[in-house]
Parts: C-alpha cells; structure tokens; sequence
C-alpha cells in the first residue's frame, strides 16, 4: 500500500498513467500540466501539492513540490482532503466533482470539458494505486 | 451542492407577447433571421417594444447551426448600437447567438472559448437578455447553454455560462403555430430528448426530474397533434411550456450521449439539431438502460407504458418512442437521414472524437468508450437494437 498523498504516491500514479491505454487514447492530443492541490481537513495538517506534466496521452513527469507557488502550470485542480479520498476511492468524478464545488479548476475549463473522458481515466488510474490514506 | 438557474421572469400564455409593451429601456437590438421576418414575426415583437417608446435595430443574419462569424456580426452591431435589450426571435440559432452576442457585448474583452461554467463573467452592466422562442424545442430560452458551431474545426462549441439565461423569456403559443410538420417534428423531438436525458442524467435532481417527467408527458400527449394540426392552439400551447420545461430541466442537470452523438453527426453531415439527436435517442436508452433501467422505468410509468421488471419498462419506453418518431414521419435509423454508408463509415472516426468530446458523455449514467461509441454509431445507422 502506498500512501496519500505522497512522492511515492505520485510516483506509482505515473507508472499506472502511462500504462493505461484508455487514458493514452483519450488524450492523444492533450497538452497541458497540472498542480493538484491537497488542501488539510481530516487528519491531514498540511497543504500537499503534486506537479503533473500530461502530453499527448502519455505522464512525462510527475513528483511533489513544496508549495503551490514553487511551479507554475496550465491547470490547478484542487480540494480538501476529503474529497481526493473519495475522488481516489471512485465516489465522485472529477467533472462532477468541479461542477458540485467540491474541487475548485483554474484554467480552462472549456479545454478540460472536450477531454471528459481523459479526465475521468486519469481517475480511474488513481484508484488503482493502493493507496492507504493517513 | 448544487446550483439551479432559472430566468428571472417566465411569461406565458396567449398574448404573452405584450409583455414587451411594459419594458423600461431605451434601445432594443433583435437578434433573429430572414425566415422570422419574412414570417412578420419581427414586425409584431418590433410593434410592441415601439409601443413601449424604444428604439429598435435588427439584426436578421443568423443562420441554421451558427457560426462564430455570426456572432461576430451581430456583436459588431450591438458595440455600435449600444442596446439595454437584446432580444433573441426565432429557434435555438437565433437565441444562441444572441445570449453569445450579449456576453461579448457586455465584456469585449471576452472570446467566445471563455464562455464556460464557473467562470465569473460579470454581465449585465449595459443590458438585459430577452429570449422568445418561436419553436417548441430547443429550450435555449431558458437554458445557459450557447451552441456555436467553429466551422474550421467542424465542432459545435458547447459553451455555457449561468450568466446568460435570460433574464426574461417569453412563451406565446401563438409563435410555433407558423412552424410547418416537419420542423414541428423536430423540435418536439429535440425538446423529448432533453427531457429524458435531463432525467437519467448521472446529474438529475428533484427539480430537474419534476420537470422533465411533467414535459415528457407533455410531449408524447400533444407533439402529434400539433404535427397533425398546426392549427391546434391546445396542443401548441402545451408542447411550447414543455419544450421550456425540459430546457429548464436539462439546464439544471445534462444533456446525455444521444446529444453528444447528435451534435457530432450534425456538425459533420448539417442534418437539423433536433433529427439528429432523436434518431439516436432509442439506441442510446438500450445502452443506457443496462444499468439504468429503473429511471427509464419511472419515465415508463408515468407514461402508463405497462411491462413488470426495470428493464421490460425500459423496453416499453424504446419501443414508444419509436412509435412516435414514425408518427411523426422522423427517420428510424440513420441511413433514412440519406447518408450513404460509404460516407459515415469514412467519417466515423471523427465521429466517436466529437461525441467524445461532447459534455453529454460527462453525465451519462454509462459512459462509452471509443469502441462503445462506434458500435453505437453502427448500430444506429443499421436500425440494429443496442445489445451491449
């Protein structure tokens, strides 16, 4: 089991990104990287942020940084930690989750809503990490 | 959480249109196309908003599936007319554009790509937004959905904004009795797709499913008689409120996978919105239906369709919109749309990337694949049930 949120947490998700063949398709021509944001409630005592470089269907990198200010990127995704659980756990879809303010999205939303299906696969890819949550 | 938009002011009923005679304003700029016009239409709303001591410009270059050049026309207008009205005449094109015309008016500094959920656009500044439907359809009088068709990308742009629901939508029935059989046809089945989308949609709530159950009802009642009988003011009257309904109802929840195969084939073949959309919408419940047939069950039973499990109701359900597609003289399949098979298999893949891309795949209550989204799109031009 891995834990969340956590560099070997990120680590594992890149792996499993870039052997999923659904994502691959899905986001054949999407460019664009991504902060996601953790922001504290439920046992967790502190902001974690994750950088995630996605192109062309494939993870070109993927690991933590110490800040949301330390890396710029196209989009940011994020929520409390509660709400990644159930975003990890398949409870919520990210569309959904943006639409229900459980996740707040800067950048282009316009953008993210022609990859639904890529959005929902890189999800889908988070659950099959074997996460354990603090 | 979850928002519910709904316009400010819904006026119905006959001579709902004389609503316009008690508008404050100075200037009202009328977005709509020839055939309205030509229709007199245009001159019964202009008469009214003189009435009410407004100056008037139209605006009468709109054009069936619309393009960003239209917009960009009639916003060209309106920066130099400077309204405190805009009102959009006439069917979805025409209210479409005239919500986009409003944003970027109200905001130049706005490109129409930004027109999206969730995005503050701080309108209403320097006008109000007027919508009077002239078919019983699309509901975009209602909805905050705007669609423009990017003609170099061959896609229909869904934009939406809560921002651009109307702040005033007017529903006289006296308007969509000008609508011959066939557009008639259309619309009615554009306004039941959004209905029972709305309502299996994976975002449906109390308010959109009240609507759109009460529009469904609605629209298998009296769509063949108004197509039977234009002339029929009962039946007009009732499917005009439950095209709005189910505007209402899918502004509040989604639009599934029948609009997102519908827009694709649209945008790619120029077949109507609504013929598009419909021809897909049996094949669309038997897919859907493997694991939500109870909803398609409650929509069943409210149209007293009979049948004893979920998925025998479900098949009722398939099996009566089919009737009322052929009642109403609507293609089956869509090799009746006159698309040769040659030509759609060429494009299918183009196919599946723009329903894919489509946000009614976000909240269908199943979520195809590309390889699910072709066999759908076979299916449906072959006249084959959905057996996956």
């Amino acid at each position: 089991m891995v834990l969340f949120p956590s560099e070997e947490w990120i680590k594992r998700f890149k792996e499993e990104l870039n052997k999923n063949k659904e994502y691959e398709e899905a986001a054949k021509d999407w460019e664009g990287d991504f902060l996601f944001i953790i922001t504290p409630d439920e046992g967790l005592d502190k902001e974690y942020v994750f950088y995630v470089d996605l192109w062309h269907g494939k993870c070109r990198d993927a690991y933590m940084v110490p800040s949301r200010d330390a890396k710029k990127a196209d989009f940011v995704f994020e929520g409390p930690y509660s709400n990644w659980k159930k975003l990890i756990r398949g409870e919520i879809d990210p569309i959904t989750g943006i639409m229900t303010r459980k996740f707040k999205l800067r950048g282009s939303l316009m953008r993210i809503m022609r990859y639904t299906k890529a959005a929902s696969e890189l999800v889908k890819t988070a659950s099959r990490v074997p996460t354990e949550f603090k | 959480m979850w928002e519910l938009t709904f316009p400010r002011t819904i006026v119905i009923g006959e001579g709902a249109l004389d609503y316009l005679e008690q508008l404050k304003g100075r200037r009202a700029l009328v977005i709509t196309d020839k055939t309205i016009c030509s229709l007199g239409i245009t001159d019964q709303v202009l008469e009214r908003l003189r009435r009410a001591g407004l100056e008037v410009r139209v605006f009468d270059g709109v054009k069936p599936e619309p393009t960003r050049r239209v917009v960009e026309e009639a916003v060209e207008i309106a920066r130099s007319f400077e309204p405190d009205l805009i009102i959009g005449l006439g069917g979805g094109s025409c209210m479409d554009v005239a919500k986009a015309t409003f944003a970027l008016y109200e905001r130049p500094d706005l490109t129409l790509d930004e027109i999206v959920p969730l995005m503050e656009l701080g309108l209403r500044k320097k006008a109000k937004l007027i919508n009077i439907p002239t078919t019983s359809g699309t509901g975009a009088d209602v909805t905050w959905a705007v669609v423009i068709t990017d003609e170099a990308e061959e896609f229909k742009m869904e934009l939406a904004s809560r921002e651009v629901v109307a702040d005033v939508a007017i529903l006289d029935p006296r308007l969509p009795s000008t609508m011959p059989p066939r557009l008639t046809a259309d619309t009615g089945l554009d306004a039941l797709t959004h209905a029972i989308e709305a309502y299996t949609s994976k975002w449906h709530n109390d308010f959109s499913d009240a609507l759109a159950l009460w529009a469904i009802r609605a629209i298998f009642a009296y769509l063949p008689r108004a197509y039977r009988d234009g002339e029929d003011v009962e039946a007009r009257e009732k499917l005009h409120n439950a095209a709005t309904m189910a505007g209402l109802a899918f502004s509040n929840s989604q639009i599934g996978i029948a609009h997102a195969m519908g827009h694709a084939l649209g945008a790619l073949f120029k077949v109507p919105h609504g013929r598009s959309v419909a021809v897909f919408l049996p094949y669309t419940i038997e897919y859907n239906a493997r694991v939500a047939a109870a909803r398609y069950a409650e929509i069943a039973d409210a149209l007293g369709l009979g049948g004893q499990t979920a998925e025998e109701k479900a098949k009722a359900l398939v099996e009566a919109i089919r009737r009322l597609l052929a009642e109403v003289g609507e293609p089956l399949k869509v090799a009746e749309l006159g698309i040769s098979r040659t030509d759609y298999e060429a494009r299918l893949e183009a196919l599946v990337d723009r329903a894919m891309s489509s946000t009614g795949t976000i909240a269908s209550p199943r979520e195809p694949g590309r390889e699910d989204y072709e066999r759908l799109f076979k299916h449906a031009y072959e006249g084959r049930h959905v057996d996956f």
